[in-house]
């Protein structure tokens, strides 16, 4: 009962914040100044005929007033109707339908890659030999400090172009994602277990994690049994802001390996200011930033039973 | 020797080093603990008994070397990590100082109690948790099922230490290790700790314990092994080292605790003065909490008290009776929801804002643990500059004068300003901490438990220093403690609390030599106190 009531509160909270996106985007496009319906196409320069600048208005009601636009255009975004991208010539929705299985499957494949090499690094070398552990410092802090572009193509030059055990640029085939989720996960992976390994550092000093080894559990009993709940904690909260930009650094992966996915769409959408598809992204990243939050949040009252007091 | 009557537990020339570290920690020790026995280790911090406990489980974390180590004849020098296991948990229980910081806080009690099951024994699940509820009844936790199922921040210091205790002891162990194992407790529940493992004790299971209070080993102990700088300076059985202590450093260790928990005070009577002015009202203040089920529950109950200038009210009670709800209200950090607080005849509620700001100022804080609430990366001078600075000294080289000046009285000298707060002992500590207090040239200071984590000899200096100080300044304070013998030492008046209420309140003297209610005879019961008389006679 209390979980549930916890879970709506969430759930409620991620809806205003869908809310407030939308609204704040609405108010961008009727506050800029000149005809709204040039807005939604980008700019002057797109030349638009009187016929199609007739069709956005009727379809945005730029004609009605504020208000009753504002419901409508509330009401569209509920029914899924994002409107039509006048550069593609396709509705929103489908375009981001089309392309959105390519940037989950390399999203979906980065977090766990991510979460699992961070997890392992941290717990096997935390508290170790000084020199053990400074060598995994080192190598984490390039990780995280190299821009994505630049490992990425790293990592085709060795794997790609010496080595050819990865095809350099496609979207067929298993073997084609596994470079671009490598530069995705990598830096994340690096950055979660500093946090990870700092954390758990500080708790094996804890006199619980005395008192365990002094009932004869194992070192690594010790580990992933006491330690590791209490160092995920904080290692979560790094985890939610990373998870939710890895939308925005697909850009960059997708165009270093040159994929198919939304970043592609993403970028395109903002050079040329196409509008609809701006304002279907940006609802979508926004949704992403939501659902990473609530599960984040939710795991936090698996994990932690005092959070929810 | 027929081998009942060997030693348990046979420790020779117990040598331990840490790399890098200065000096050697344990310089060469030697003790036996035999079966059904209990040994007790004193010594002040810093002394080697906790590295020593750690030695006897393998976890000491440094360099061992002992001419005999052995643990039931077997050789424990030689152990491998799996055989460690095996004992550790197994044959041997172990009880850390802090029951809250040594329980898991993610873990439910039972899960904790039933861990050392499931790695020693071959039980089922049915089983493990039907013992789980067995030992929590053993240690006198009531309703063990309920308890088994919360978290350790759900329980009471006293039940958390049971718990602890419960998990230490689960497989039966042989030897029983207790470090510290009554520290932070109050008067009344050490007293159940102790009759607790004196049963385990009957049971003829081995205890080995640590302790700086005289008065606990004096209570369990068949014999006690005096620790100073890593060396035993004395060992003998437990009365004899207490009537006719031979060490001078055990006789000064028996001395200070006597001084504490001393019976006749030093203090000047006030009661031939006119009645000095009053500081602080407390008028029929009251204040509840939301428990976890929803139901409000009584924290502070009409409590009225007056705080005079120059003289000390002493607040004791046990944990959770509310006297630290109540010192939060008389500072002004929390509302009460009826009553009211007046700072030199005008309430708190009335003050405006900045009113409130420096009637604040005039009333100073001195917590229990210096080391958590000062920044570890300020110096002394530094830590003394801001609290100068906040009470009006503009100019650096004034606020340094004035530094010094505090640093004196309070008995530390000039070379101290560049420490920090980890180059300092805890007395050095908890001096600077009052030092700090009495920069702003505040009216009212209010200790809340000042001595309960320092080691006995410093307690009774720290206590000294706060009555030296009181009478020279003729500030009125407030002094909280769980400790009878402390309060006894420096309060003028006492107000004993219960459960959110003032049970007996007057002049120190009565209430100690003659106790109406029946919650104050208890807590008087409860301190174990150490054989004065003889000391004395010694």
């Amino acid at each position: 009962m209390k979980h549930l009531k916890y879970l709506a509160w969430r759930l409620a909270a991620g809806a205003f914040v869908l809310w407030a996106t939308a609204t704040i985007i609405f108010v961008a496009i009727n506050l800029t100044p000149g005809d709204p319906a040039i807005t939604v196409l980008g700019s002057p320069e797109a030349l638009p005929t009187p016929a199609v600048l007739a069709l956005i208005r009727s379809e945005y009601g730029f004609n009605e007033p504020m208000h009753t636009q504002y419901f409508h255009y509330l009401l569209r975004l509920l029914h899924g109707n994002f409107g039509e991208s006048y550069r593609l010539h396709a509705p929103v929705a489908h375009l981001i339908g089309q392309q959105i299985g390519a940037s989950a499957k390399l999203i979906l494949g980065a977090i766990p890659l991510a979460l699992g090499v961070a997890l392992v690094l941290a717990v096997s070398t935390a508290k170790r030999a000084r020199w053990l552990t400074g060598w995994f410092d080192f190598i984490e802090v390039t990780l995280a400090s190299i821009p994505d572009f630049i490992l990425g193509l790293l990592l085709l030059l060795a794997f790609s172009f010496s080595l050819h055990l990865f095809p350099s640029s496609s979207t067929q085939g298993w073997t084609s994602i596994i470079l671009p989720i490598l530069t995705l996960a990598l830096p994340i992976a690096a950055r979660l277990s500093q946090v990870l390994r700092r954390e758990l550092e500080e708790i094996l000093e804890q006199p619980f994690i005395v008192t365990a080894r002094t009932r004869g559990l194992s070192d690594s009993a010790v580990r992933l049994g006491h330690a590791l709940r209490h160092a995920l904690i904080p290692t979560l909260t790094i985890a939610g802001v990373l998870f939710a930009g890895l939308l925005s650094q697909a850009v960059v992966v997708e165009t270093v390996f040159n994929r198919q996915g939304l970043g592609r769409l993403m970028s395109d959408s903002a050079t040329n200011r196409d509008v609809p598809l701006v304002l279907g992204i940006a609802l979508l990243a926004t949704l992403v930033n939501v659902v990473v939050n609530i599960i984040i949040d939710l795991t936090y009252v698996i994990i932690d039973p005092r959070v929810e007091k | 020797m027929p081998a009942s009557l060997a030693p348990l537990l046979a420790v020779e020339d117990l040598r331990v080093d840490f790399p890098g570290g200065r000096e050697q920690v344990v310089r060469g020790i030697s003790f036996t603990v035999a079966r059904g026995e209990c040994l007790a280790l004193i010594g002040e911090s810093g002394c080697g008994k906790s590295v020593t406990l750690r030695t006897v489980v393998g976890l000491a974390g440094g360099v061992v070397n002992a001419s005999r180590l052995e643990f039931d004849g077997a050789d424990i020098r030689r152990f491998g990590e799996a055989q460690w296991r095996q004992i550790r948990g197994g044959r041997i229980g172990f009880v850390l100082q802090d029951a809250l910081g040594s329980l898991d806080p993610l873990r439910t009690v039972g899960r904790e109690i039933d861990e050392p099951l499931r790695l020693h024994k071959r039980l089922t699940r049915a089983a493990r948790q039907a013992r789980v509820i067995e030992l929590l009844r053993d240690v006198g936790v009531p309703e063990p099922e309920l308890r088994a199922a919360q978290h350790p921040y759900e329980l009471s210091g006293g039940l958390r230490q049971r718990a602890l205790i419960a998990s230490a002891i689960a497989c039966d162990p042989e030897l029983l290790i207790a470090d510290e194992p009554t520290t932070a407790l109050d008067a009344v529940v050490q007293t159940q700790v102790l009759d607790l493992l004196a049963q385990l004790r009957a049971r003829n299971t081995a205890i080995l314990i640590v302790s700086h209070d005289l008065a606990v080993a004096a209570r369990l102990a068949d014999r006690v092994a005096v620790m100073e700088s890593g060396r035993i300076v004395e060992t003998g059985p437990t009365q004899q080292i207490l009537r006719n202590p031979q060490h001078p450093y055990t006789r000064s260790l028996i001395a200070a605790a006597a001084t504490v928990h001393a019976h006749d005070k030093i203090v000047v009577s006030t009661a031939a003065r006119a009645p000095a002015e009053i500081e602080i009202e407390v008028r029929g203040v009251s204040k509840s909490f939301k428990g976890p089920d929803g139901q409000l529950r009584s924290a502070v109950a009409n409590a009225s008290l007056a705080l005079r200038a120059g003289q000390t009210l002493g607040i004791v009670g046990s944990s959770g009776s509310g006297k630290t709800t109540l010192t939060r209200i008389i500072l002004g950090l929390e509302q009460a929801d009826a009553g009211e607080v007046l700072f030199q005849g005008r309430p708190w509620q009335t003050l405006s804002s900045a009113d409130r700001r420096a009637a604040r100022r005039r009333v100073q804080v001195v917590f229990q643990d210096p080391l958590s609430s000062f920044d570890p990366r300020y110096t002394v001078e530094s830590v003394l500059g801001e609290a100068l600075a906040v009470a009006g000294y503009k100019n650096a080289p004034q606020r340094r004068a004035r530094a010094i000046e505090l640093l004196e009285l309070v008995r530390l000298g000039e070379e101290h300003l560049k420490r920090r707060p980890l180059e300092l002992s805890g007395g050095q500590r908890q001096r600077v901490a009052i030092a700090r207090a009495l920069a702003p040239n505040p009216a009212v200071l209010v200790c809340d438990e000042p001595v309960s984590a320092l080691d006995v000899s410093v307690q009774a200096q720290i206590l000294d220093l706060l009555r030296e100080i009181k009478q020279k300044l003729n500030i009125a304070c407030l002094f909280i403690s769980h400790d009878l013998g402390v309060i006894r030492r420096m309060s003028d008046e006492v107000v004993v609390m219960n459960q959110g209420e003032i049970v007996e309140s007057g002049k120190a003297e009565t209430i100690f030599s003659a106790p109406r209610h029946e919650y104050t005879k208890l807590l008087l019961e409860a301190i174990p106190v150490l054989d004065v008389s003889a000391v004395a006679a010694a």
